[in-house]
């Protein structure tokens, strides 16, 4: 119907000029600043639904383009555009938009407007993440989404929060700083900005291995991997809950959408010949990380190193795809690890998503966020039970979920690359299982543990919205993945096409 | 070519003649009816920026012009630069008087002498001859003394006069023994000529080279980058703030332009031999300039070691040589004013009456006082840590392309790990006003010019971000890249 609206301008200034006018509606009339987020929230999505509706899924080409000069000098451009990869993030980003309005309605009682601001602004820059073409500006988004959450966690975070905040922005900022120079250097040789030319811009193998290693540090921050993983739990931890859930939902996907949109394309040689450092610390953080959780006394912690860990299946499935190529003539395989990888980020966000917001129904009553303080609340609060159990199955990739999706389409395709990475990747669903359904079986099943996990109340109608809502989309992917790989399916195999064609022989070296 | 044309120095007339007619003024107003002063200021300003504006419809705004036989030029650079002294210097002035009537020295003597370092920035940017260069630096320098011992009572501020004072002839005599070795070796004042007679001598000359070393002390000296930097941190804190503001600001664009007509203009052909002086001193100010920030709590100490680790910035703009690098450089010189301006102007804003806020920990809670006035302080504060999209990242985004385009990629890496660094005590400010809690509850009151001032001083830190297209544009048409 409005196919010629800038789609994707309006996907991300709306929120951010919704959010200023929900800051300019001030502190005292805090039910108007939520109503007018909720509003705002509620229109990106639906804008984001009319992108999926108007997407088309049988090329492999940017859609929805928007292309204006920016510094014209340096021929940067705001240029726009989605593909199979970004279109799948920038719903479940609009998605959680709602959501955590909605999550916050009741739990955060000081500077309303802010917090709504805040969350609506980080919304906006992350679309603008994953819809951007040009790099400085994808640069810009990048690194100006840290600005809101910093505010998040330092303002309305736990006792430890400054620590946590600082600690996060400088880990990110020192991360994407050498991002920064490689894009520089990818400027100064090839006269432009625009992340698509620079996929076909030939580069020698020594070159590539540095640009890869700048993007890593970059990326690798982000997502995490092992071993700069350290700020997450702190900063999941500290986080109030909105903010622990945008974290694990969606800004960790910038990471891996980073690999895909800048790693992989550009420095494909460098990415085959450095595969085996991305697989090992991915293969590490699946198997460490997944002890580490499994050890944890605090539920927000134990989420955040399963994060780490589920995390390190996204990363093993966009680089096994080298070594698929290597062994299989016809590499379908490797289509599978990406596409794996894609729908292992986008049921993640569900999920860690979610358990955010279980761990936050349970903290806003009892204060508390320490396995040792719950036990019985399935006696207490039923339903609450039911959907977190329904969570956590799927955090340890219950068939049926939709975390069972991702893994096993990974973990099929590790097969083919090789059989140990495989058997890995597969021991760490035994310890998602086990450190989930422990965290499980102390905190909700049981006796009632104490006094006040007697008097807890079972979750009202907006909580029950919030984790109904995701438990629907929980078991919508798991059980009817299609039209979610249909979406990325021309994006993957035309991604897996141009990385298996080597870049540097084109500089004629 | 008419090498006497005076009107083209008629900004600089102008502003001579104004700051004269002020003081005169003064003498018959009473203690009531100095407004009087500010506005007379403040018209000067406008015009000021009306004529040097017009200056740039009439002639070709392209290439140079000279007068005064060749001693005064007027460029796109000057031009620009001189428009955005005048527009800090408005900034200025309506913080300053606000400040200067809350601590009860609102005397016209701040107007004066601050019109005279005008002019001497105005002719520093202009001058294309050594002689220039030392007649508008002196200028500068010789009315900062000035400022700095305003507040005649305090025993800091007569101190840090003493030590600028002293470390700054220092510096100027250092500076103008470098011009004397350089006359002597090149037997002209006029920077072209300086220009053409280098090229057809030796570059290896001693005496040429130790020219050029004076010069670079001088020019660190007056830049304020390591290890010459010492007089900053103890200026900026001991000088009244009004004084600390115009100091940190608009005499930082005329040491670029300085910078600029002596080395390149002058001294072009020995770039090879400046620039690996000048990457020493960028390394080392950036280094020193962030680290020492941290350990400050001292708001004006702390922003004066950030301005150290901008000067490094600056430097890396200019030492690769190049359009582009220039360009860059005077991007970020531009952008620097402003952000200093802000950050001094906020800290006008939170001192109570005859008290200065020059605590950091004035700023605690300031987002449960104002929420406003936090945001502009945020806002500034991201800036000057060079976080997108504020202005402070494209300023740093243009000097790191330049070295990074130079082939100085350690200097590069170097510069954005140490931004890393800055950003801690930037971060620092922004948590104390976001997440502690306020220590007082007192009303933040200012006059309506001063807070439309530092409202739109601290939106251009967002507007000039998001649409810095046409002022880097420019800049960089200013060195025809």
């Amino acid at each position: 119907m409005a196919s010629n609206w800038p789609i994707l301008s309006l996907l991300i200034w709306l929120p951010i000029l919704g959010g200023l006018a929900v800051i300019a509606v001030g502190d005292n009339r805090a039910q108007l600043a939520r109503l007018l987020a909720l509003v705002v929230s509620a229109a990106t999505f639906v804008l984001s639904i009319m992108l999926f509706t108007g997407f088309d899924t049988s090329t492999a080409a940017m859609q929805f383009t928007e292309f204006k000069p920016w510094i014209e000098t340096f021929s940067v451009n705001y240029s726009l555009g989605v593909d199979g990869f970004s279109v799948p993030l920038i719903l479940l980003t609009s998605f959680f938009g709602v959501l955590v309005v909605i999550a916050g309605w009741e739990s955060i009682q000081v500077k309303v407007n802010q917090y709504m601001a805040s969350f609506l602004i980080m919304e906006g820059l992350m679309i603008g993440v994953f819809s951007a073409l040009d790099a400085l500006l994808f640069y810009a988004f990048f690194e100006a989404m840290l600005i809101p959450m910093f505010l998040v966690i330092g303002m309305w975070g736990g006792p430890r929060r400054v620590y946590a905040t600082i600690k996060f922005f400088l880990y990110t900022f020192l991360g994407s700083v050498f991002m920064l120079i490689g894009l520089i250097y990818l400027y100064t040789q090839s006269g432009s900005w625009s992340i698509l030319e620079w996929h076909q811009f030939p580069l020698e193998l020594s070159v590539q291995k540095w640009l890869f290693l700048g993007f890593l540090a970059a990326f690798s921050v982000k997502i995490p991997m092992w071993p700069v993983h350290t700020w997450l739990p702190d900063a999941h931890v500290e986080a109030p809950t909105g903010g622990s859930v945008v974290l694990a939902a969606i800004m960790l996907k910038i990471g891996g959408y980073g690999f895909i949109r800048f790693s992989l394309p550009i420095t494909p040689d460098a990415s085959a010949a450095l595969d085996w450092l991305i697989i090992s610390l991915s293969l590490i953080a699946v198997v460490y990380i997944g002890f580490v959780a499994l050890v944890q006394q605090d539920m927000k912690k134990l989420i955040a190193y399963s994060s780490i860990s589920h995390m390190g299946f996204v990363t093993l499935g966009m680089f096994i795809a080298f070594g698929v190529f290597q062994n299989t003539e016809s590499g379908r395989g490797a289509a599978l690890g990406v596409e794996g990888a894609m729908v292992q980020m986008i049921s993640h966000g569900f999920v860690s998503g979610a358990l955010f917001l279980c761990v936050g129904v349970l903290y806003d009553r009892l204060h508390s966020r320490m396995i040792a303080d719950y036990g019985g609340v399935a006696n207490t609060m039923p339903w609450f039970a039911a959907l977190a159990v329904l969570f956590f199955m799927a955090n340890a990739g219950l068939p049926g979920t939709s975390g069972f999706v991702g893994e096993f389409m990974v973990i099929l395709a590790a097969f083919q690359a090789n059989f140990w990475y495989a058997f890995l990747a597969a021991v760490s669903l035994i310890l998602g299982a086990a450190y989930s359904l422990w965290l499980v079986k102390r905190v909700i099943f049981g006796e009632v543990a104490n006094n006040q996990v007697a008097q807890l109340e079972d979750i009202n109608a907006r909580e029950a919205l919030v984790l109904g809502t995701l438990a629907v989309a929980v078991l919508l992917v798991g059980l009817w993945p299609e039209p979610l790989v249909n979406l990325m399916h021309v994006s993957v195999d035309q991604l897996l096409q141009h990385i298996q064609q080597p870049k540097f022989s084109a500089a004629g070296i | 070519m008419n090498t006497t044309n005076m009107l083209l120095a008629t900004p600089e007339l102008w502003v001579l003649t104004m700051a004269c007619v002020i003081l005169i003024v003064d003498l018959f107003l009473s203690k009531e009816r100095r407004g009087i002063i500010h506005g007379l200021a403040m018209i000067t300003l406008i015009f000021a920026a009306i004529i040097t504006l017009r200056g740039n419809f009439i002639g070709d705004s392209a290439s140079a012009e000279l007068a005064f036989n060749g001693s005064f030029i007027r460029d796109s650079m000057g031009d620009v630069l001189k428009l955005f002294s005048f527009l800090v210097m408005g900034l200025v002035y309506v913080y300053a008087k606000f400040c200067l009537r809350e601590f009860r020295m609102f005397r016209a003597d701040f107007y004066t002498l601050s019109l005279f370092a005008l002019l001497g920035v105005m002719l520093l940017i202009s001058a294309n001859s050594l002689v220039m260069v030392y007649l508008g630096l002196e200028l500068v320098s010789l009315s900062s003394y000035a400022l700095v011992a305003y507040d005649r009572d305090s025993r800091l501020g007569s101190e840090a006069a003493m030590k600028y004072f002293v470390l700054g002839s220092m510096a100027s005599g250092m500076l103008l023994y470098g011009m004397s070795m350089i006359y002597g070796a090149t037997g002209t004042l006029d920077l072209y000529q300086v220009s053409d007679a280098i090229q057809s001598m030796d570059s290896n000359d001693p005496l040429l080279i130790f020219g050029l070393v004076f010069l670079v002390v001088g020019l660190a000296f007056k830049l304020g980058v390591v290890p010459f930097h010492m007089w900053i941190p103890d200026v900026y804190q001991g000088a009244p703030v009004a004084t600390t503001l115009f100091i940190a600001s608009v005499p930082k664009m005329a040491a670029f332009a300085m910078a600029f007509r002596l080395l390149q203009t002058g001294m072009g052909e020995l770039h090879t031999d400046w620039s690996q002086m000048l990457s020493i001193l960028a390394v080392l100010s950036i280094a020193l300039g962030n680290m020492a920030a941290i350990a400050q709590t001292n708001i004006k100490r702390m922003l004066a070691y950030s301005t150290i680790s901008h000067m490094g910035f600056v430097l890396l703009g200019l030492l690769p040589g190049t359009a582009s690098g220039y360009g860059a450089g005077m991007f970020y010189i531009i952008v620097y004013s402003l952000m200093s301006a802000a950050g001094f102007g906020m800290v006008i804003l939170l001192s109570a009456r005859g008290v200065e806020a020059e605590k950091l920990d004035d700023f605690k809670g300031l987002n449960q006082r104002n929420s406003w006035y936090a945001a502009v302080m945020a806002m500034v504060m991201f800036s000057m840590a060079g976080v997108p999209v504020f202005v402070g990242f494209f300023a740093k985004w243009l000097v790191i392309k330049s070295a990074i385009d130079a082939g100085l990629m350690w200097l590069a890496i170097v510069a954005v790990l140490f931004s890393v660094v800055g950003a801690f005590y930037y971060l620092r400010v922004v948590k104390l006003m976001y997440f502690d809690e306020p220590v007082t509850e007192s009303r933040i009151d200012a006059p309506v010019d001063f807070r439309a001032a530092i409202s739109l001083n601290g939106i251009m830190m967002l507007g000039l971000g998001i649409f810095s297209s046409s002022l880097i544009a420019v800049c960089m048409a200013s060195f025809g890249g």
